[in-house]
């Protein structure tokens, strides 16, 4: 009798922590790699256009299109093998490819690239690319720089006409109002389309590496990502990650927050409270408030989804795939689905009701 | 003898020449006339019927207007003043409104066709040449040459929604007969991403740009192999079959080879679902026989019950008509590649019809009757009555009744008469006055040696001397004597015609510079490029050789010393190093640069062709700096 009790209360408790986990999305992953028609496993970005998927890897630009993947290259006009940002001209379907030899623009199949030798490009590494009306913003190994499509001018962002203290910029997101430079150790650079002024963002603590100061400003100098979205921009780093709404700061630790790893490589907006972390530990979501981590596990590989509710709560869900490796290096959003990059594969996580 | 007597002479010798050519003129009753304006042509460019058959609309490229006149009695009904240079008109699907695109006023004009009068007059994009009208009355696409794109605009308010990238030199837009797609043709060359070294050695590529309508994207790009400037495209009714009228260079091989198997050949290129599913490779044909060539294939329509092809020759005033069935068969019983082949027109060419000159757009009428031709050059339009295959009337347009020296040698600049079999002429490799993009290998000195680039001829008076070698003191000799020689391989050119066409040439006038506004000063780029092209002093404070400077070399209104120089560009299959220095005007829009072409931008000049500085000092300059540089060089 006395372990019948016992082993009601247990029932009722796992009933009761069941009960209390928030409700995060879960996927069934099905994951892409050099086997069924990736050009290589090595992936750095995806990006979603329509019921098409991009997939910017080592070894070329691919194409997922009616369950076949078509692979770009630079025998086809293509700046360099390895593509390493992406983004989709809303309005023309253009796409265009960062790589570390220039930039690549893929018109309905044609492809014309930009180097630094050709064009008015800064440089040829090219880290993040960013579509604002007429303009490309493009962020690259030795600063900054826009073209504008329609006149063909360029111009340049650098030290010498920003408060840019390094010219490293990793990543670029441009919206008609503001645009915001991520920069590899020179914090969080913003543009004012309005004012056409520059502002800057650091880390209080400066290059340190403790905490000092949190929610007083971004959380680390060393900046991977940028994403603003709903006038919330979205910051990732090295050393964790921050969102800025434009006046408040709040930073993101593992310690502190549903974060598997403080090593950020990219971070998406999907709106002012929810955003999706790619970490060297896994996938991560936030709604807001709770967080979910998508991830092989880093013990024995086995698909792994846990969650952590708003008391810091971590309870784990059974799931029965994962994305292709917990190195996650990019991630959009198809609908209800997501596509994630990898370093050893892209997965396709397809929402489950 | 003076330039004034020859000019009164070859006023006469051109009246002559075209009494010979007018069979059927002045029957249209003059309403417009200005005997002031002795020089106020109309040019004929264009032509579209009304949709009910009662009207024809003739745009006028050089008196900018748009006629109207009745089509029974070819009475003129109104003339519509409209933007510079028009190039480029269509009517709304109910035909309610037509729209002009503009090329030189950047703008589109909008007619009411009830009211013949201008209802609005919408800004667009750099040169554009064609316009057409969505057949739900949301939208209107405009090709942009200059800017190599296609606007997508509002049709209500003319607000500019997106562009869409195109092939370099977009310039005609044909709407598929079902509404559904819009087919984008370019006339220079697209340039190559393929960084290989040999770009000015290897054959042109260009593409029909095939655009969604509805979702207003671009959807495909039909390849066009060794094709450099396209020009109209038609539908046969049913859509099953398009046709594109196009040229293919033989640039990579001498000249030289005009009397073995022809500089140009004339081409047709059919693709859609009669050539094969989406994806296969549309099919090249040649319009061309031994001594009968189809100089300039420009305007294309195809008869209502699918049985003709007419095709609009450019250069050699007259309509080729294809028959389709034969042409079908053709294809379907001859393995291809069928450009090399000089006899496999006459397996589907019917007929060649003598019309006016230059002959540009044409139209059907709707029961595939008439076709009527606007000939450019002689300021007429020919009826051909289609059962008959000839001419049975030509109206004329008001407008001058004598042909003055400078519109003869504009006749001569665009036909092909002159060269060996009525192969080719000026405007072959000069589009519409202008230039093809491509690199030639020019002379009889074996394959491949000094290849040279294709210099813009507008504004061309006072940077003489010519060629890159500059070998030719002046363009009688640059056009007569070594036209005669190396191009035509042919007949001379008369004095007087010489002398007429030296006239034009150098009476071709500069396009707006889009970079430069006009009346506005340099932008804070363009005026820091302004400040390093004339600077004599390099980033490290050392005085820069005078010799060394931009402004030594490119000095002047138009950018040329009118010297020779060895800038360190010279090639092993170069036969000499020291080089005329080219103009600067336009230089934005000229790309492939330097002498043989090898530079496909502005900026390879410098980061690739100047290693030693030789071509200026530029290696000190910052990106920055050769941004800006590169900014004030548009602007010239």
């Amino acid at each position: 009798m006395r372990k019948l009790f016992i082993l009601a209360i247990l029932l009722c408790a796992g009933t009761c922590v069941y009960a209390s986990q928030p409700r995060m999305p879960r996927f069934q992953f099905e994951n892409f790699t050099t086997a069924n028609g990736l050009p290589d496993n090595h992936v750095f970005a995806v990006l979603v256009d329509g019921d098409r998927i991009w997939a910017g890897t080592e070894n070329g630009l691919a194409l997922y299109e009616k369950h076949v993947w078509k692979t770009f290259n630079t025998q086809d006009g293509l700046a360099h093998r390895a593509v390493i940002s992406l983004a989709l001209d809303p309005r023309s379907g253009d796409l265009w490819a960062g790589t570390m030899g220039g930039l690549s623009r893929v018109s309905a199949g044609r492809i014309e690239s930009f180097t630094q030798l050709n064009s008015g490009l800064s440089n040829d590494v090219v880290y993040g690319v960013s579509i604002e009306g007429e303009n490309v913003w493009i962020a690259t190994a030795a600063g900054g720089c826009r073209l504008n499509t329609r006149t063909g001018h360029w111009s340049l962002y650098n030290e010498r006409n920003t408060p840019m203290a390094e010219i490293w910029t990793y990543a670029v997101s441009a919206t008609a109002t503001k645009v915001y430079y991520g920069v590899w150790g020179s914090g969080v650079l913003e543009f004012d389309q309005k004012t056409q002024r520059w502002d800057k963002y650091d880390d209080p603590d400066g290059e340190n590496e403790i905490v000092l100061f949190k929610d007083q400003g971004l959380i680390h100098e060393i900046v991977t990502s940028v994403s603003y979205v709903d006038g919330i921009l979205w910051a990732a780093t090295y050393f964790g990650d921050s969102r800025y709404d434009g006046r408040y700061w709040h930073n993101f630790l593992t310690k502190d927050s549903g974060l598997p790893s403080n090593f950020t490589n990219s971070v998406k907006g999907v709106d002012a409270t929810r955003a999706w972390f790619c970490t060297d530990k896994g996938l991560a979501y936030y709604d807001g408030v709770n967080w979910a981590v998508y991830r092989p596990s880093l013990i024995d590989g086995k698909p792994e989804m846990t969650v952590r509710d708003a008391s810091g709560n971590v309870s784990s869900v059974a799931v029965h795939s994962a994305p292709a490796h917990n190195y996650i290096l990019g991630i959009d959003l198809q609908g209800s689905d997501i596509w994630v990059a990898t370093a050893k594969g892209l997965s396709h996580g397809i929402h489950q009701p | 003898m003076s330039l004034r007597t020859q000019a009164a002479i070859g006023s006469c010798t051109a009246l002559l020449l075209a009494g010979l050519f007018w069979t059927d003129m002045g029957r249209a009753p003059r309403v417009f006339a200005n005997e002031n304006r002795s020089e106020d042509y109309a040019s004929p460019r264009e032509l579209l019927l009304s949709p009910d058959g009662s009207r024809v609309y003739v745009l006028c490229e050089k008196s900018d207007e748009v006629r109207v006149l009745d089509a029974v009695t070819s009475s003129v009904i109104k003339v519509v003043a409209v933007g510079h240079v028009p190039r480029g008109f269509t009517l709304s699907a109910p035909g309610d409104r037509l729209f002009v695109a503009n090329s030189w006023d950047d703008t589109v004009t909008v007619i009411g066709t009830k009211t013949l009068e201008v209802m609005a007059t919408w800004p667009v994009g750099a040169e554009p040449t064609s316009v057409v009208a969505d057949r739900v009355g949301k939208r209107i696409f405009v090709a942009n040459r200059i800017s190599n794109d296609v606007a997508v605009l509002d049709a209500n308010t003319g607000a500019e929604e997106r562009r869409l990238q195109a092939g370099r030199g977009s310039s005609y837009l044909t709407l598929a007969p079902n509404g559904a797609q819009i087919f984008a043709t370019h006339v220079y060359p697209n340039p190559s991403s393929l960084r290989t070294g040999m770009e000015n050695r290897t054959a042109p590529e260009s593409e029909i740009t095939v655009i969604d309508t509805a979702r207003a994207t671009v959807v495909e790009r039909i390849p066009l192999h060794r094709i450099a400037g396209t020009f109209h495209v038609a539908f046969s009714a049913d859509g099953r079959l398009g046709v594109a009228a196009g040229l293919h260079p033989k640039n990579l091989v001498p000249l030289a080879h005009v009397e073995h198997g022809w500089a140009f050949a004339d081409t047709l290129t059919l693709f859609g679902a009669d050539i094969g599913v989406s994806g296969t490779l549309p099919i090249e044909i040649p319009l061309d026989e031994l001594e009968h060539y189809a100089s300039r294939p420009f305007g294309v329509a195809i008869a209502p019950d699918k049985s003709r092809i007419y095709v609009s020759d450019a250069g050699s005033e007259m309509v080729t008509v294809v028959d389709i069935p034969k042409l079908m068969n053709f294809v379907r019983t001859h393995k291809g590649p069928y450009v090399q082949d000089l006899s496999a027109s006459a397996s589907y060419v019917v007929a060649s019809i003598p019309v006016g000159q230059n002959p540009r757009g044409i139209t059907l009428s709707r029961d595939g009757r008439r076709l009527f031709i606007a000939n450019r050059l002689d300021d007429t339009i020919s009826v051909i009555d289609t059962h008959l295959n000839g001419v049975v009337s030509t109206i004329r347009m008001d407008g001058p009744k004598s042909i003055t020296p400078l519109r003869h040698g504009e006749q001569t600049f665009f036909t092909s008469r002159y060269s060996f079999q009525g192969q080719f002429g000026c405007a072959n490799c000069h589009i519409d006055s202008t230039f093809d993009g491509l690199a030639w290998d020019l002379e009889p000195d074996g394959f491949g040696r000094d290849v040279v680039d294709n210099r813009l001829i507008e504004d061309i008076r006072g940077t003489e001397p010519y060629k890159w070698n500059g070998g030719n003191p002046n363009i009688p000799t640059e056009c007569g004597v070594r036209t005669e020689k190396y191009f035509w391989r042919s007949q001379n050119y008369d004095d007087l015609t010489l002398a007429d066409l030296t006239l034009y040439i150098r009476s071709i006038p500069l396009r707006p510079n889009r970079s430069r506004e006009a009346y506005h000063a340099l932008t804070e780029a363009q005026e820091r490029g302004r400040v390093l092209f004339n600077r004599d002093r390099d980033n490290f404070g050392k005085l820069i050789p005078e010799g060394n400077r931009c402004s030594y070399c490119h000095s002047g209104l138009k950018g040329t010393s009118q010297k020779s120089f060895d800038v360190g560009t010279r090639k092993s299959n170069d036969n000499q190093g020291l080089l005329d220095t080219p103009q600067l005007t336009n230089i934005a829009l000229t790309a492939p640069y330097l002498h043989d072409g090898s530079a496909r931008t502005l900026e390879e000049i410098w980061t690739i062709y100047n290693p030693d500085d030789k071509h200026g000092r530029t290696n000190d300059l910052t990106k920055d700096q050769l941004n800006d540089l590169i900014e004030y060089l548009r602007t010239r």
